[in-house]
C-alpha cells in the first residue's frame, strides 16, 4: 500500500482533532487584550451626583473590581444579585453606567440595591471603548499598580467567583 | 396525531435503512445476489417513509399545530402561508429532518434511474446511501427531534425570523440541499467502486450526470442564496465568505474539480484514484458544512442553535463516514492500470490543472474558514478571517485557473502543442485586452484588479467563440444552421457554462470596481441629484403587511427629466419577535441596479438614507444561472442515456 | 398586564431608537476613507458584520471614533493599532501577517505550486510507463 494514500485520512484526522477541540470553546468570545496592562485612567462623573467626579488615580495601591453595566442590559439585571452579595463580603466594588440614561440607572440601583462603592458614569461610551468593552456586562479586577490581571466577559457567575476571582483577589491584596 | 405518525415513520425509516445499508453489502464477498435484492426495496420503503414524516411535519405547519415544540418556536399563525410551509427548514430539527428527506429523493431516484447499472456495484450503491441515512435519522431520532410536543400547547408561536420570511426562503435551502445532498450519490459511487473493484471508464461515464446533477442544483442554490442576501439585508453585499457560505462553497469548488476530472477518467481511463478521491471530498465538505452550521465552532449568520452537544454527536459521524471512507481508499485505490497515454499539453492535462487550481482554491477557503478555530484552539488567541483575506488569496489563486480555463477548451485530446494554441488563440488574447481596456475607458476609471477581471472575462469569452469555430471548421461541408444545430448537448453544455463562468466574472469586476454607495439625509419634498440622477424623497407612508407594519420611503428617481424608478424602500417592524427589518429597494436593469435603504428617522423630520449604484451586479446570478443551464445540458447529452440493452459493459 | 405593556413599549422604544445616535458625518475625503478602513474591521456584537455595514450601537460609537482620530491625523496603521490594543486581533478582519498566520497566507500558494509540480511529475511518469499503442475510445 502506498504511503501517500493514507495523506488524505491523516489530514482528516489532524481535522478532526481540531474541531473536537473547537466544541469546547467559544467562537464569539473576544478576550481582552489588556490582561497585564496597565487599566485605561479616565475621571468621570459620578453617576447621580455629577459635582462628584471619580478617577482611577484615587485607586491606587488599591486592589478593586470595575463592573461595566447598563440599565437596559438584561444579563446585568441577572448578575446584579451576586453583586450585592459581594458587596456584602467586602468585595471593594466599582461600577461603571455604560451608555445609559442616568434616571434608569439610578432606578435600577435604588430598586435592587446598591452594589458599588461608587458607580461613575460614562454616558458616551468613551470609557467603555479604552477598555474594550463590547458587550456588557464586563468586569475587570485590577490590582494595587493599576494593572488589569482579570476580565470577567458576561456576567460573574458564582462558579467563577469561586475558583478564579476571589482566589486572585486574596492574592493580589497580600 | 399527524406528528406522531411522522414521528413512529421516521422510528420504522431506520429500522429498514439500517436494512439497506448492512444486508447488500453483508452479501458482497460471497456474491449473494438475494442479498443485493434487498437494496432497491428497502430504499423505496424507507425513502417513502421519510418522505411521508417529513410532509407530517409540514401538515404540523400548516393548520398550525403548537403543541410540536418545533413549530411553537418557528411559525406564528399570521405567518403568509408559503413562509409556513418554508418555516419548516428555518430551524434545526426541521432542516436536518429536511436533509435526511432530500437524501430520500436521491435515493428513489437512484432506484429508478439506475437500473441499468449491474445488480451487485447498484446494491453496494444504494446501501452506502443507506448508511449515511442510518446516521442522520439516528441524529435526528437521539438527539434533534422534530416532533417533540410542547404539553401544553403554546397559544401561538414564536414567528419565523423575519430575515427569513421572503420567496428567497422557499426556494434557497431546497436547491442547495439537492446539490449539497446529492453529491452523496457521487460518493456512494466512489465507495460502490472501491468495495467492487470495478474502477474503469464506465463507471465515469455512470458517475457524470449524477455528480454534474448536484452540481447544478448547488449552483442556483448557491446562486440564489447571494442574490437573497443583496436584496434582503439592506447594504448590497452579496457575498460576505461567511463560514456558512462558504462550507456550500467548498463541496462547490471540488464538484466542478470532480466534473472536469470525470472527463479525463472517462475519456483516458487514467487518474482513477484522484477521481475518486475527490469524490469522497465533496461530499465530505458537504457533511463538514452540516457540522459547521450546527455545533457553533464557528460564528455566522446562519448558524442553527449552538448545541456542542450534537456537534458531538455530528463529529463522530463525520468520523466515522470521512474516515471509513478515506481508509477504505487507502487500501482499496487502484494502484494498477495507468490509463491511457495522454501528453503533458493536451485538453487532459489542462482539465487536470483546473483540479490543481481549485483544489489550491478550496484550500484557502476551508484554511480561511477554520483557521481562527486552529489558532483559538492552540491557545494561540483569537483572530478573524473575513473578506480582505478571501478576496486576496482566493481571487489570486483563481486567476491562473481562469486562463487555463480559456486554453483548455481549445486543446486537443491526448496531444496539443503550444504553437497551435498560441496561434488560435492570439486574437482572442487582442480582443480581451482591448475589451478589458475599453469598459474602463467608458466608465472612467481604471485599476489593476478591474483591468485583469475584465481580462479574464473576456479571454474565456473569446476562447469560448474560438472553440465553437474550430469545432464547426472541423464538421464536413454544411450550412452554419445546420452544423450549429449537431453540435452535440454536452458541447454546447460546456460553452454556455464557461461563458456564464465569464459573465459573472463581469459582473463581480464592475460591481467591485465601479460601485458606489453614498449616505444622504433628506427632508420630506427635497430632491437630491447622485451621479446624474435625481432622487426626489416624497415622505413616509406608514403600509401595513400580513404580520408586520411598517414606515415606507417614497422616492422618485429620475434621470434628465425622465421618470425612472419609483423605490419604496422599507423599515419594518414585526411584533412578534420584535425585530427591525430594513427592506431595500431596487430598480434593476441590465447594466446598473439602483438600491436605496432607509437609514433613521432624524430630528427635525428628515431621513438619512443610503443609495447604492450597482453597475453590471445582475451579471454575477446571471452568469450563474447560465453556468447552472450549461451543466445541465451535458447532463442530458445522448451518451449518458443508458439504454436497457447496452448493459453493464467494460 | 405590565409584562405585556412594557413589552409593547420596548417594541416601540425599539422601533424609534434607531433614531438615538446617528453617526455624526465628516467631511467626503474622510468619509470615503472611513467607508475604506471599517470595511476591513469586525463588529464585535454584530460579529459576522463590518464595522462599516453593522448597525450596533458600539460600531456607531467605533466609526465615530475612528472619525475623531482620523480628523486628528492618524493614519490608518495607527488606527487600527488603536483598535487592536483595546480589542485583539480579533477586530481585524484582514488577519495579521506573523510567524503564526504565515501558514494562512502562503498555504495556498504553496498548495498550488505543490499540486502543479506534482502533476507535472505524476504526467511525466506516466508517459514513460505507457508503452501501449494510443487506442481511441
Amino acid at each position: 500500500m502506498k504511503f501517500k494514500l493514507i495523506i488524505p485520512l491523516l489530514l482528516f484526522f489532524v481535522l478532526v482533532g481540531f474541531l473536537g477541540k473547537g466544541l469546547f470553546l467559544n467562537p464569539r468570545e473576544v478576550p481582552s487584550p489588556l490582561i497585564g496592562k496597565p487599566a485605561p485612567t479616565f475621571t468621570a462623573p459620578v453617576l447621580g451626583d455629577a459635582t462628584q467626579s471619580f478617577s482611577t488615580e484615587e485607586m491606587k495601591g488599591k486592589v478593586w473590581m470595575l463592573n461595566m453595566w447598563a440599565s437596559w442590559c438584561a444579563a446585568c439585571r441577572d448578575e446584579h444579585p451576586l453583586l450585592v452579595e459581594m458587596l456584602k463580603h467586602d468585595i471593594p466594588l466599582y461600577g461603571l453606567a455604560y451608555k445609559d440614561i442616568e434616571a434608569d440607572a439610578l432606578k435600577v440601583l435604588e430598586v435592587m440595591g446598591n452594589p458599588y462603592i461608587v458607580t461613575a458614569d460614562d454616558a458616551d461610551g468613551t470609557i467603555g471603548i479604552d477598555y474594550g468593552v463590547y458587550g456588557v456586562p464586563e468586569t475587570y479586577v485590577i490590582d494595587k499598580a493599576g494593572i488589569i490581571r482579570y476580565k470577567q466577559i458576561g456576567p460573574i457567575t458564582p462558579k467563577d467567583l469561586r475558583e478564579k476571582i476571589l482566589p486572585l483577589l486574596e492574592e493580589l491584596q497580600a | 396525531m399527524i406528528p406522531d405518525i411522522g414521528h413512529y415513520a421516521l422510528i420504522l425509516a431506520l429500522l429498514v435503512s439500517a436494512v439497506q445499508g448492512v444486508v447488500p453489502l453483508a452479501g458482497l464477498s460471497k456474491d449473494n445476489a438475494k442479498l443485493f435484492a434487498f437494496a432497491t426495496p428497502a430504499a423505496r420503503i424507507q425513502s417513502a417513509l421519510i418522505i411521508l414524516s417529513f410532509i407530517c411535519l409540514d401538515y404540523a405547519f400548516y393548520v398550525n399545530d403548537f403543541s410540536v415544540l418545533y413549530v411553537a418556536n418557528t411559525s406564528n399563525s399570521n405567518l403568509p402561508l408559503m413562509f409556513r410551509l418554508a418555516a419548516i427548514w428555518g430551524g434545526h430539527e426541521g432542516s436536518i429532518l429536511f436533509w435526511v428527506a432530500i437524501l430520500a429523493v436521491w435515493t428513489l431516484a437512484v432506484t429508478f434511474f439506475a437500473k441499468e447499472l449491474p445488480l451487485r456495484f447498484r446494491s453496494t450503491l444504494i446501501a452506502v446511501m443507506g448508511l449515511v441515512t442510518v446516521g442522520f435519522l439516528l441524529f435526528i431520532l437521539v438527539t434533534s427531534n422534530p416532533f417533540e410536543r410542547l404539553i401544553p400547547a403554546a397559544m401561538d408561536g414564536r414567528d419565523l425570523n423575519p430575515l427569513l420570511q421572503d420567496p428567497g426562503m422557499v426556494f434557497h435551502p431546497p436547491l442547495l440541499y439537492m446539490g449539497y445532498v446529492g453529491f452523496s450519490v457521487a460518493f456512494a459511487f466512489a465507495i460502490a467502486a472501491l468495495l467492487d473493484g470495478r474502477l474503469d471508464v464506465t463507471w465515469a461515464r455512470w458517475t457524470r450526470p449524477w455528480t454534474t446533477a448536484a452540481w447544478v442544483f448547488l449552483t442556483l442554490g448557491i446562486a440564489l442564496g447571494s442574490r437573497w442576501a443583496y436584496y434582503e439585508l439592506g447594504w448590497g453585499g452579496w457575498w460576505f465568505w461567511d463560514a456558512v457560505e462558504n462550507a456550500s462553497f467548498m463541496p462547490w469548488l471540488i464538484g466542478t474539480a470532480l466534473i472536469h476530472s470525470l472527463a479525463v477518467t472517462e475519456k483516458r481511463n487514467a487518474f482513477k484514484a484522484w477521481t475518486v478521491l475527490l469524490a469522497i471530498c465533496a461530499f465530505s465538505l458537504s457533511l463538514l458544512g452540516t457540522f459547521i452550521v450546527r455545533s457553533g465552532v464557528l460564528t455566522s449568520v446562519h448558524a442553527f442553535a449552538v448545541d456542542p452537544g450534537r456537534g458531538l454527536f455530528i463529529l463522530v459521524f463525520l468520523a466515522l463516514v470521512i474516515g471509513g471512507a478515506l481508509t477504505l481508499f487507502a487500501l482499496r485505490a487502484p494502484s494498477v492500470g495507468i490509463g491511457e497515454k495522454f501528453d503533458l499539453i493536451s485538453k487532459e492535462s489542462l482539465l487536470l490543472s483546473n483540479n490543481v487550481v481549485l483544489f489550491a482554491a478550496t484550500g484557502s477557503v476551508l484554511l480561511g474558514t477554520l483557521y481562527p478555530l486552529i489558532i483559538d484552539a492552540m491557545g494561540m488567541g483569537k483572530i478573524s478571517v473575513g473578506p480582505p483575506y478571501f478576496d486576496t488569496v482566493f481571487v489570486a489563486i483563481m486567476v491562473p485557473g481562469i486562463f487555463l480555463m480559456g486554453v483548455g477548451p481549445i486543446a486537443r485530446w491526448k496531444k496539443a502543442t503550444v504553437p497551435e494554441l498560441a496561434s488560435k488563440l492570439k486574437w482572442a488574447l487582442i480582443v480581451s485586452m482591448v475589451s478589458a481596456l475599453l469598459m474602463p475607458s467608458i466608465m472612467g476609471k481604471l485599476t489593476p484588479m478591474i483591468f485583469v477581471g475584465l481580462l479574464m472575462a473576456f479571454w474565456v469569452m473569446s476562447s469560448v467563440f474560438v472553440a465553437l469555430k474550430t469545432r464547426l471548421n472541423a464538421m464536413p461541408k454544411n450550412t452554419l444552421g445546420q452544423k450549429l444545430k449537431s453540435l452535440d448537448r454536452a458541447f454546447n453544455g460546456m460553452l454556455i457554462a464557461h461563458f456564464g463562468m465569464a459573465v459573472f466574472i463581469i459582473g463581480v469586476t464592475m460591481v467591485k470596481g465601479y460601485e458606489l454607495e453614498t449616505d444622504i439625509t433628506m427632508k420630506v419634498g427635497e430632491t437630491k441629484q447622485i451621479n446624474e440622477y435625481d432622487f426626489r424623497f416624497d415622505g413616509i407612508k406608514l403600509v401595513r403587511g400580513p404580520n408586520y407594519v411598517a414606515k415606507q420611503g417614497q422616492f422618485h428617481v429620475s434621470k434628465g427629466g425622465k421618470e425612472i424608478a419609483y423605490l419604496i424602500p422599507e423599515k419594518r417592524l414585526y411584533p412578534v419577535q420584535g425585530a427591525v427589518m430594513t427592506e431595500a429597494s431596487i430598480s434593476i436593469n441590465l447594466v446598473r441596479d439602483i438600491y436605496i435603504s432607509l437609514g433613521e428617522a432624524l430630528d427635525g423630520g428628515g431621513w438619512s438614507v443610503r443609495v447604492y449604484f450597482k453597475p453590471f451586479v445582475q451579471w454575477i446570478w446571471a452568469g450563474c444561472l447560465l453556468m447552472g443551464l450549461g451543466g445541465f445540458l451535458t447532463m442530458i447529452d445522448k451518451r449518458y442515456r443508458m439504454r436497457k440493452n447496452k448493459g453493464a459493459s467494460i | 398586564m405590565i409584562m405585556i405593556r412594557s413589552l409593547l413599549l420596548t417594541l416601540l422604544l425599539s422601533f424609534s431608537i434607531t433614531s438615538f445616535a446617528a453617526d455624526n458625518i465628516a467631511d467626503p475625503i474622510t468619509e470615503t476613507r472611513l467607508k475604506k478602513l471599517s470595511t476591513e474591521l469586525r463588529c464585535l456584537v454584530c460579529q459576522n458584520s463590518t464595522l462599516s455595514d453593522s448597525d450596533a450601537p458600539l460600531a456607531q460609537d467605533l466609526r465615530n471614533e475612528i472619525r475623531k482620530l482620523m480628523i486628528e491625523g492618524k493614519t490608518d496603521e495607527e488606527i487600527i493599532d488603536y483598535l487592536v490594543a483595546r480589542f485583539g486581533d480579533f477586530v481585524r478582519f484582514r488577519p495579521p501577517m506573523n510567524a503564526s498566520t504565515a501558514l494562512l497566507w502562503f498555504g495556498p500558494f504553496l498548495m498550488l505550486i505543490a499540486g502543479a509540480v506534482t502533476l507535472a511529475l505524476a504526467l511525466k511518469k506516466r508517459s514513460t510507463i505507457i508503452t501501449s499503442e494510443d487506442t481511441e475510445l
